[in-house]
C-alpha cells in the first residue's frame, strides 16, 4: 500500500502553540523530518525540547491546551492534522502505535494482559475469539515472554518492569501497524532490561519492516538503535542527519555540547593516595525488613548482606547496581536515616552503626547526604538562604557566620550569594541540586553521600553538577559515597567500584580494574548492556 | 572539553519555572472573589447591626404579634416608651421584630462557625501532628478519633450541650469535637507523606532535633489543605449551630440565631412562613459563600485535592 520509497510519516513546518504565560510561545516549531519504511528515527533533546510533544501531535493526541498552529503530518500520504477523530482512532493501533516509558501506568490494572491486547483486536478486526486468542498468543510469543499461557492470564502488578514493556510492545504490534512510537521507552528500566528491550525493538523492526520513531534523551540508546539522529532544542530542530555523522560530526554546537557532556566509559588509572586517612569504613553491614502481617506470619526481606568498604579522605567510592540491588539502603544506613541490622560503620574512629539517635545527633554533621529528586530536596517554604544555615545554627554556629560561609559554598558551587533570598521553585533542578550539595558541605562533613544526586538531571547539567563534584572532592578532601545506576557516570567520577546484586557486593576494587577487567559475571553482564559502549563520547 | 562558564548554558536558565505567587493566585480567582466578597458584607451587618434601623432583638410588644413584612406597628422598650416600629420582615408570635433578629444572628452564626473550625483545626492539628510522628501514641489516639466518627456529629452536639447547659462556648466546643476526628486524619495523612520527603531526611541528617522539625518543614506545608479544610467546617459549623437552636437544644430562645428564629417560626409556617423564610435565606447565603471561598481556596492553594475531588 505504501511505495517502498516514500516516507511513512512526514512532518512538515510543524508548529504546537504553548499557553500564553509560559517560558515560550511554542512547544515545537517548524520542525520537519520524515520516517522511511524500516527506519528508526531518534528524536533526541533535553527536557523541554518537546520531543514528547511532538510524538502526541503525530498520535492525534494533543491536549488542547497545545494546538497545532502550523504545518501538516502525513501519514502514508495522508494528512492526519485534517482527519477526524473517528479517523485518528481507526488509524491508531492499525497504521500506527505507541509504547511509553512507564508500563505500569500505561496498562490497566484491573484487566489481564491478555485481555488488554485481546481488546485491540476487538476494537479493530471481524475475529472470532479463537482466532483473537490464537494471535495474541502468537504475539506474546513473538516479544519472547516466557510462558505465553500465563503471561496472557496475569495482571500487570504480577510482572516485572521488563516484561510490561514486552506486553506493551506486544499490544502496539500486534495489528502490525506500520509507524511505532516510542516514547522513551527503556529510561524506568535497569540497563540489563533495558538492553534487551533495545534489541527486540529492533529484532521486530527488522521483521515487520516498521517504521519507528524513538524518543530519547539518551545518546547511549541513539547509538544503540537509531538510523538517523534529530536534535530537538527548545522547540527547534537543529541538526538532523545519520547516527555516524551526527554521534561523530556532530555540526551544531549544541550537538556537540550535548555530546561532549555524555560521560565516557574510561578505565585509565587516577592517582590515588594510599596514605591518606580513611574517612568511612563499613564492614559487614547487613540490613533486613521484618514484615508482619496482621496475623503474626512473619517474613524477613534481607535488602542488604554483609557489605564492606572503605573510603579515605579525597576518595570517591561508586557503589553501582540496578534497581533493589539495596545500593540506596546502604547509603541510608551509612547516613543513619534507617537503623543497620547488623555490622560496623566506622566514621574516623566513632563506631555509629548501634548509636541510639540522641547520641548520633552531635556525629550528624560528619556526614551528609544529596539525594536524586532535586524537586523535593528543598523545603518548598522555606528560602535558600533558611536551608543553608539550617544546618550550622544546629550545630551552635552564630547566624551571621552561617550566613558568611553560606555565601562562600554558594560561590563554590558556583551560584550567586543572591540566590539565599530567593525560594526553591525559583529555580531549575541543575540549580536546586547545587543547592543541596551546598547545603551539605555546609556542616563541613567528612563523607558526602550521593544517592542518585545526578540520575534525575538532563545530561548538560548532569555535567555540570558532576564538574562541582569533583572540584569539591578535590578542594575539600572529602571522601565521597557516589551511588549511581549509570556506568558511564560511575566510571567518570569514582577512584573505587563497588558493584551491588540483590544486597550483596559482587566485585570491589579500584574502578579502573573493574571496568578494565571485570571478574565477576553479574559486572561482566552489566557493563555489556551499557547502550552505545563502543562509541566513545566526551570528545 | 566542556564549557565551563555555566551563565553561558541558557538551557537551564530558561527553564526557570516562573510561577505566579500563591497569594496572587488566590486574589485572581472569581470563586474566592465572590465568596469573600458576600462574606465581607455579612461580616459588616454583624458588625454594624445596631445601626440597621434594627431595635433591640429581645423586645417585645404584645400588640404587634404575628405582623406581615413591612407591616408597621409599635413596640415597647425596656423602659416602657412605645415606639412606632416598621417591621420589615414581620413579626413573631411574642411581638418580637424578625428583621432585628436575623440581623444580629448574623453575629452567633458568624462567631460560632469560625470559632468552630479555629478550636477543631487547632486540636486536630496538635493530635495529626503526635499522630503522625509518634507511632505509639497513634494506635491509641485514632482508635479514639475512630469511635468519634463512628457517632453521628449531631448526636454527639446534642449530648455535650445538653450535658453542659447552653452557652456560646459550650455550643462551639460541642459543634468542634465532632470535627476533630476529620483534621487528625488530614493532618496525620499529610504527616506521614511529608516525613519521608527528601527535605526532611536532609533535615534529620543535618541534625535539627525532631520538634523543631515538626515545626518548621512539616507544618507550614500542611497549611494549604488547613486553610480549605478550615473553610468547610466553618460552613458546616454554621449549619449545625442552626440545627441544635432548631431543635432547641442549642442556644436559650431568648438570644437571636437564625436556628431559634426559624424554631419559633415552625408552628406557625402555614400563616406566616417568612419567619422560617428570611433567617432560612441568610443562612443559606452564608454557608454557600463560605463553600465558594473554600472551593476556590482548594483550586487555587491545593490544586492536587482540587483533581482529586
Amino acid at each position: 500500500m505504501n511505495p517502498p520509497d516514500l516516507p511513512i510519516l512526514e512532518v512538515q513546518d510543524l508548529t504546537i502553540a504553548l499557553p500564553s504565560g509560559g517560558d515560550r510561545a511554542t512547544a515545537v516549531q517548524h520542525v520537519s523530518f520524515s520516517v522511511g519504511r524500516g527506519e528508526i528515527l531518534c528524536l533526541v533533546g533535553e527536557s523541554g525540547s518537546g520531543k514528547s510533544v511532538i510524538a502526541q501531535g503525530v498520535m492525534g493526541l494533543l491536549p488542547k491546551s497545545l494546538p497545532l498552529t502550523g504545518g501538516r503530518i502525513v501519514l502514508q500520504g495522508e494528512d492526519i492534522t485534517a482527519a477526524s477523530p473517528a479517523r485518528l482512532r481507526e488509524l491508531r493501533a492499525t497504521r500506527m502505535s505507541m509504547i511509553f516509558q512507564e508500563p505500569m501506568t500505561a496498562l490497566n490494572p484491573v484487566m489481564t494482559c491478555g485481555d488488554q491486547i485481546d481488546e485491540v483486536l476487538r476494537q479493530h478486526t471481524g475475529l472470532g475469539a479463537a482466532e483473537r486468542r490464537a494471535k495474541v498468543l502468537d504475539i506474546v510469543r513473538e516479544v519472547l515472554l516466557p510462558e505465553p499461557e500465563r503471561m496472557v492470564a496475569s495482571y500487570p502488578h504480577q510482572l516485572s518492569g521488563g516484561q510490561r514493556q514486552r506486553i506493551m510492545i506486544a499490544m502496539a504490534l500486534v495489528l502490525d501497524p506500520v509507524l511505532l512510537i516510542a516514547d522513551e521507552p527503556t529510561t524506568a528500566l535497569d540497563v540489563t532490561t533495558q538492553a534487551q528491550i533495545l534489541k527486540l525493538v529492533l529484532e521486530l523492526q527488522r521483521r515487520h519492516g516498521t517504521g519507528v520513531l524513538f524518543i530519547t534523551h539518551d545518546f547511549g540508546v541513539v547509538a544503540e538503535i537509531a538510523h538517523r539522529v534529530a536534535v530537538l532544542r527548545l522547540g527547534d530542530l537543529v541538526e538532523i542527519g545519520a547516527r555516524d555523522e551526527v554521534l561523530r560530526r556532530p555540526r551544531h554546537d549544541y550537538t556537540r555540547m550535548l555530546i561532549g557532556a555524555v560521560p565516557t566509559l574510561r578505565t585509565d588509572q587516577r592517582p590515588v593516595d594510599h596514605a591518606a586517612p580513611v574517612a568511612l569504613r563499613v564492614q559487614n553491614l547487613a540490613k533486613t525488613y521484618d514484615e508482619r502481617s496482621w496475623f503474626g506470619k512473619r517474613r524477613v526481606v534481607p535488602a542488604a548482606a554483609d557489605v564492606s568498604f572503605e573510603i579515605r579522605r579525597g576518595q570517591t567510592l561508586g557503589i553501582v547496581g540496578e534497581s533493589g540491588s539495596g545500593k540506596s539502603t546502604v547509603a541510608r544506613c551509612v547516613v543513619r536515616l534507617i537503623d543497620p541490622s547488623a555490622g560496623s560503620i566506622r566514621l574516623g574512629s566513632d563506631e555509629i552503626a548501634e548509636l541510639p539517635r540522641g547520641h548520633l545527633r552531635p556525629l550528624r554533621r560528619r556526614v551528609q547526604i544529596v539525594f536524586q529528586d532535586p524537586y523535593r530536596s528543598l523545603n518548598p517554604r522555606r528560602t535558600v538562604g533558611e536551608a543553608m544555615i539550617e544546618g550550622p545554627m544546629n550545630f551552635g554556629m552564630a547566624r551571621e557566620a552561617a550566613l558568611t560561609r553560606a555565601e562562600d559554598l554558594l560561590r563554590l558551587v558556583r551560584m550567586p550569594p543572591a540566590s539565599m533570598q530567593r525560594y526553591p521553585h525559583q529555580f531549575s533542578g541543575g540549580q536546586r541540586q547545587r543547592i543541596c550539595i551546598a547545603r551539605a558541605l555546609m556542616v563541613e562533613p567528612e563523607v558526602l553521600v550521593a544517592d542518585e544526586a545526578v540520575s534525575a538531571l538532563d545530561v548538560s547539567v548532569q555535567a555540570q553538577v558532576l564538574e562541582v563534584l569533583e572540584e569539591i572532592r578535590k578542594r575539600l578532601q572529602v571522601a565521597m559515597l557516589f551511588i549511581t545506576h549509570d556506568l558511564r557516570v560511575a566510571s567518570q567520577v569514582c577512584d573505587l567500584l563497588a558493584v551491588m546484586s540483590q544486597g550483596r557486593v559482587v566485585e570491589y576494587g579500584p574502578a579502573h580494574e573493574v571496568f578494565g577487567a571485570p571478574q565477576h559475571a553479574y559486572t561482566r553482564a552489566l557493563f555489556a548492556a551499557a547502550p552505545g559502549r563502543d562509541f566513545a563520547f566526551g570528545h | 572539553m566542556l564549557p565551563t562558564n555555566f551563565e553561558a548554558l541558557s538551557v537551564e536558565a530558561a527553564s526557570v519555572q516562573r510561577q505566579a505567587s500563591a497569594w496572587q493566585r488566590v486574589r485572581d480567582n472569581t470563586s474566592v472573589r465572590i465568596g469573600a466578597a458576600v462574606l465581607a458584607v455579612l461580616v459588616a451587618i454583624a458588625l454594624a447591626a445596631p445601626w440597621l434601623g434594627t431595635v433591640d432583638p429581645s423586645l417585645f410588644d404584645p400588640a404587634s404579634r404575628d405582623l406581615k413584612p413591612l407591616a408597621s406597628g409599635e413596640i415597647t422598650t425596656l423602659e416602657g416608651e412605645t415606639l412606632a416600629h416598621r417591621f420589615l420582615m414581620g413579626s413573631d408570635s411574642f411581638g418580637r421584630d424578625i428583621y432585628s433578629r436575623v440581623i444580629y444572628g448574623t453575629r452567633v452564626s458568624l462567631l460560632v462557625g469560625v470559632c468552630t473550625a479555629l478550636v477543631a483545626l487547632s486540636i486536630g492539628v496538635l493530635f495529626g501532628l503526635v499522630s503522625g510522628f509518634l507511632r505509639k501514641v497513634d494506635a491509641v489516639l485514632m482508635r479514639v478519633m475512630d469511635g468519634l466518627m463512628a457517632i453521628p456529629a449531631i448526636l454527639i452536639a446534642i449530648a455535650l450541650v445538653a450535658m453542659w447547659k447552653g452557652s456560646l462556648l459550650t455550643v462551639i466546643v460541642a459543634i468542634a469535637i465532632p470535627e476533630i476526628p476529620r483534621v487528625t486524619r488530614l493532618v496525620r495523612s499529610m504527616v506521614l507523606t511529608i516525613r519521608e520527603e527528601p527535605y526532611v531526611e536532609a533535615a534529620v541528617s543535618l541534625g535539627t532535633p525532631q520538634a523543631l522539625i515538626l515545626w518548621r518543614h512539616v507544618l507550614p506545608n500542611t497549611v494549604a489543605p488547613l486553610i480549605v479544610q478550615g473553610t468547610f467546617i466553618c460552613a458546616s459549623g454554621i449549619l449545625t449551630e442552626a440545627i441544635l437552636s432548631f431543635l432547641g437544644v442549642g442556644l436559650p430562645p431568648d438570644i437571636p440565631t437564625w436556628g431559634n428564629v426559624m424554631a419559633e417560626g415552625r408552628a406557625q409556617f402555614n400563616d406566616h412562613p417568612h419567619n422560617i423564610f428570611f433567617p432560612g435565606i441568610f443562612l443559606a447565603v452564608t454557608v454557600l459563600a463560605v463553600n465558594i471561598l473554600g472551593d476556590g481556596l482548594r483550586d487555587t492553594l491545593d490544586p492536587k485535592m482540587a483533581r482529586r475531588t
